[in-house]
């Protein structure tokens, strides 16, 4: 590929229809991308103007909570006439599972609701993608919200996993990395998905009511164990579970809001996170040999600021972006400079934005990744100019495509490897979708727009067939599937 | 690009139809036409990627045919003859039952003012009936609105039944475009197609192959398409049948490109182009008697079979005009031959019939306007007599 091309499509999500090379200013390739960093909008028009319900993930909890404490009585009341039924209603209200048809009303309504709100989100942010104007900094974007991946799969998620990336992750990725992996661990999203809302010191004066009242709560290691694995250190980054079970007590307290009983208690925190003192495990705790102290909140601040610093966490961080531009298997010579970026700039996004973007390694001219599909339906929209799409059907392609945003399978998020996207059924679902793109969108011109898609890096054998296409809706299908939209 | 999409009835419906992954009905659009005088209907086909004159009506009857595609006589045995020298291919059924009703008019050896052989350009110069491709920037079609606008007081109310409007409806006069939910695809061809894409790729080549493999397991595209193809016949007649619907209407179909192994693709195409028609028909009821189908393509395909049992792009080829109002049961051709001294650049069919004339004959015949008008408007700078008494005075 040549250096455009490279900027356009490894950085980039590919060349907008109705854009060209020629009519941009004249700059190289580098800095171009380095002008995007001072364009970039964190808080664009359609982000201002989305409604924000991220205060109905509580209310949803507390209507299951109503309505399992109503259904508790009803069996404790007449067990013999519930029979069955009523328990599987009342697990479908706990884990999503059973019919919607089975739920009361006031519950179905709500999960029709979050998922409503769920495909706006994910509509929003594939029509960001597709008509931004700083495409690369689009890319880091999801790329930290897939490092610190929440999934809607949870009551209550749906409301809150779009202001995670919106809100917590977007205005961060060319700030401090400390300050974007707060605000993204302490987020409600966060703190739902990886049960941390639900977790108290077994210390705490919380802890000691529940067990003279009722079920027995106490300690969940979930986020302490994911944010050390996944999001800081890595696995082997030289941690143990006395470590996962310290920072979880660190982390007790942090909940989100609206949750009744103890909504009275509770702290708000920006980002929309609330803390709870009398759930949190009190007393200096010891963290990868370190003391802490602070009372509180400030306590999981603390622990989350000096693992953000750990040299270990600047190897995972260095080494997952370098396989994101760089291949699947990055050069070392890339990953150790922008480890030593991350340290010696205490993880300043930005700076290391600036070295990627002058590292030789990620401008090799053999494609080097494979395009995932959630980045290949962005670069088809974008190359076509498809819009228009409603909510539903965005959602719809994504899911067919196999990477539905905010329903990765675990907390490591989607795979960035070739190996987990590169498979026969995978390839057949992207050309079916293409023909069908290419039906709906004026088709003028193709061959001269897949020069300005990939300038100077268009094969002699890509050119052929498009050149042989019968029409020029099947010329841009075949653009829209040939190697060089499957690869960058 | 930069095109625009001329008064589109329903954008969110008409790309409901298009991104669908699965299949979906569609209710349709309610449209809401002023009532105007006239009730003749014209429904314009443009089958892409030069569909094979030769395969569609074979000239059975001249010995050059035999010399030429001896391979291919065996699927014309037991088709339909048309006077005797022609076979209807026999995938064409339900075309070859209406020209034994008397419905249907072939013309053979026809073609455009173009002489070159691109899609693009050849698409471009039937659709805007220019003389050089992109000299002109609307399409015939649309002219013809606004000349039959001019003779009758109003314009026909028209119509593209298509995700976006193709160019032989774009220009001054008003149009609309409508996609319904499946509009019959290429797939096969499109496959094919992807398959060579991928020939020198190592890995999209494995994964292609492993793919194709395990799709040929299961249930083939074919029976999808007619369905499609059936319903897009059966949309097109509810959307003109009535006397506020269409008069005007196009769809183009694709899938005619037959470089390899034509016989079995032209028949794949060719029955969807027969099931779309037949639907059509059957669905216009008592409508289709005021109704002309013109069926044309941009141009014809070599009349030897290429080393991959396919032909390559070619110069004349066959039209069909179809419907209650055609004067049917012939084939209009002044038939060239196909001997070696005889074929354009000794390897096409030549044309000795202006496909334009066709065009504009046909339908100043059908909407009762001034033939040699129709001809110097819907083709400025084409030379060529508009051919007279496809449509029943």
């Amino acid at each position: 590929m040549s250096r455009d091309s490279i900027a356009l499509n490894r950085f980039g999500y590919g060349l907008r229809c109705r854009e060209t090379m020629s009519g941009a200013p004249v700059r190289s390739a580098e800095a171009a991308l380095v002008a995007e960093m001072d364009r970039f909008d964190p808080r664009p028009p359609a982000i201002a103007a989305r409604e924000d319900t991220s205060a109905r993930a509580g209310e949803i909890l507390e209507l299951i909570r109503r309505n399992r404490n109503m259904r508790g009585r009803a069996e404790r009341s007449a067990p013999a006439t519930m029979g069955p039924q009523g328990r599987t209603a009342a697990m479908a209200g706990d884990a999503m599972g059973g019919p919607l048809a089975e739920l009361p009303p006031d519950i179905r309504r709500a999960y029709l609701d979050g998922g409503r709100i769920l495909r706006r989100d994910i509509a929003l942010k594939v029509n960001l993608a597709a008509r931004s104007d700083t495409p690369f900094i689009e890319r880091l974007v999801h790329f930290w919200s897939n490092h610190f991946s929440v999934s809607a799969g949870k009551p209550g998620t749906q409301h809150q996993v779009g202001n995670h990336e919106f809100s917590a992750i977007r205005p961060r990725v060319l700030g401090r990395f400390s300050n974007l992996l707060k605000a993204a661990v302490l987020h409600p999203a966060m703190l739902l998905y990886l049960d941390q809302f639900q977790s108290a010191g077994p210390n705490s004066r919380f802890q000691r009511r529940v067990e003279r009242t009722g079920p027995e709560r106490g300690l969940n290691e979930n986020l302490a164990r994911e944010v050390l694995e996944l999001h800081t250190l890595g696995v082997g980054g030289g941690y143990g579970q006395a470590d996962v079970t310290e920072f979880a007590r660190a982390l007790t307290g942090w909940t989100i809001s609206g949750l009744g009983r103890i909504e009275r208690f509770a702290e708000r925190r920006a980002g929309g996170a609330s803390f709870v003192r009398f759930a949190h495990e009190p007393g200096t705790l010891r963290i990868m040999g370190q003391s802490y102290a602070q009372a509180g909140p400030d306590q999981a601040l603390a622990v989350l600021d000096d693992l953000a610093a750990h040299p270990a966490t600047a190897r995972h961080v260095a080494t997952k972006l370098a396989r994101h531009f760089a291949g699947d298997d990055p050069p070392e010579s890339l990953v150790a400079r922008l480890e030593r970026d991350f340290l010696g700039t205490g993880g300043d996004l930005a700076s290391l934005a600036r070295t990627l973007i002058a590292s030789p390694e990620v401008w090799v001219t053999e494609r080097v990744k494979y395009r995932a599909p959630f980045e290949w339906l962005i670069s088809v929209l974008r190359l076509t100019g498809l819009e228009g799409l409603d909510d539903k059907r965005i959602a719809g392609a994504l899911r067919e495509l196999g990477q539905l945003p905010w329903r990765a399978p675990s907390p490591a998020g989607y795979d960035d490897l070739a190996g987990s996207w590169a498979g026969p059924d995978a390839l057949v679902r992207r050309v079916e979708l293409a023909e069908r793109v290419a039906r709906s969108v004026p088709a003028g011109d193709v061959l001269a727009r897949a020069h300005s898609a990939f300038p100077g890096a268009l094969s002699a054998n890509t050119r052929v067939w498009l050149s042989r296409a019968e029409s020029g809706t099947q010329a841009l299908g075949l653009l829209l599937v040939a190697p060089e939209m499957m690869r960058r | 690009m930069g095109d625009t999409i001329a008064n589109p009835i329903n954008r969110r419906s008409m790309l409901a139809g298009s991104l669908v992954l699965g299949s979906a009905t569609l209710a349709l659009p309610r449209m809401v036409f002023a009532r105007t005088a006239g009730s003749r209907n014209l429904l314009f086909m443009l089958l892409r990627g030069a569909a094979d004159g030769l395969a569609m009506l074979a000239p059975v009857g001249d010995p050059g045919f035999a010399a030429l595609r001896e391979r291919t006589l065996p699927d014309y045995t037991a088709a339909r003859r048309a006077q005797g020298f022609f076979a209807i291919h026999p995938a064409l059924d339900q075309v070859g039952a209406a020209y034994e009703r008397g419905e249907a008019v072939f013309v053979h050896a026809a073609a455009t003012a173009y002489r070159e052989r691109s899609h693009f350009d050849g698409q471009n110069l039937l659709e805007t009936g220019g003389t050089q491709p992109y000299g002109l920037k609307d399409g015939w079609l649309n002219r013809l609105v606004t000349l039959a606008g001019e003779a009758h007081g109003a314009p026909p109310r028209a119509l593209a039944i298509a995700p976006t409007m193709p160019l032989a409806l774009r220009g001054s006069a008003p149009a609309s475009s409508y996609a319904p939910s499946a509009l019959p695809q290429a797939s096969g061809d499109f496959m094919d197609r992807v398959a060579r894409l991928y020939a020198g790729d190592g890995q999209l080549c494995a994964l292609w192959a492993q793919a194709m493999e395990t799709r040929a397991m299961a249930e083939g595209s074919d029976a999808g398409n007619l369905r499609d193809a059936k319903t897009a016949g059966e949309l097109a007649a509810s959307l003109m049948r009535e006397e506020e619907g269409a008069r005007i209407a196009m769809i183009g179909l694709g899938g005619w490109d037959s470089h390899a192994n034509q016989p079995v693709q032209f028949a794949r195409s060719a029955r969807q182009l027969d099931a779309l028609l037949g639907a059509y028909r059957a669905a216009m009821g008592s409508a289709w008697d005021r109704t002309l189908v013109l069926v044309a393509t941009e141009f014809g395909r070599t009349a030897r079979f290429n080393g991959t049992n396919g032909t390559d792009h070619g110069t004349a080829g066959a039209a069909i005009a179809m419907g209650g109002a055609v004067a049917g049961r012939r084939v209009i051709a002044d038939w060239p031959g196909l001997g070696e001294r005889v074929l354009h650049e000794g390897r096409d069919l030549a044309a000795t019939t202006a496909l334009e004339s066709m065009l504009a004959g046909a339908a100043a015949e059908h909407f009762a306007l001034d033939p040699k008008t129709a001809m110097a408007r819907l083709f400025p700078g084409r030379i060529a007599a508009p051919l007279a008494g496809i449509v029943r005075g």
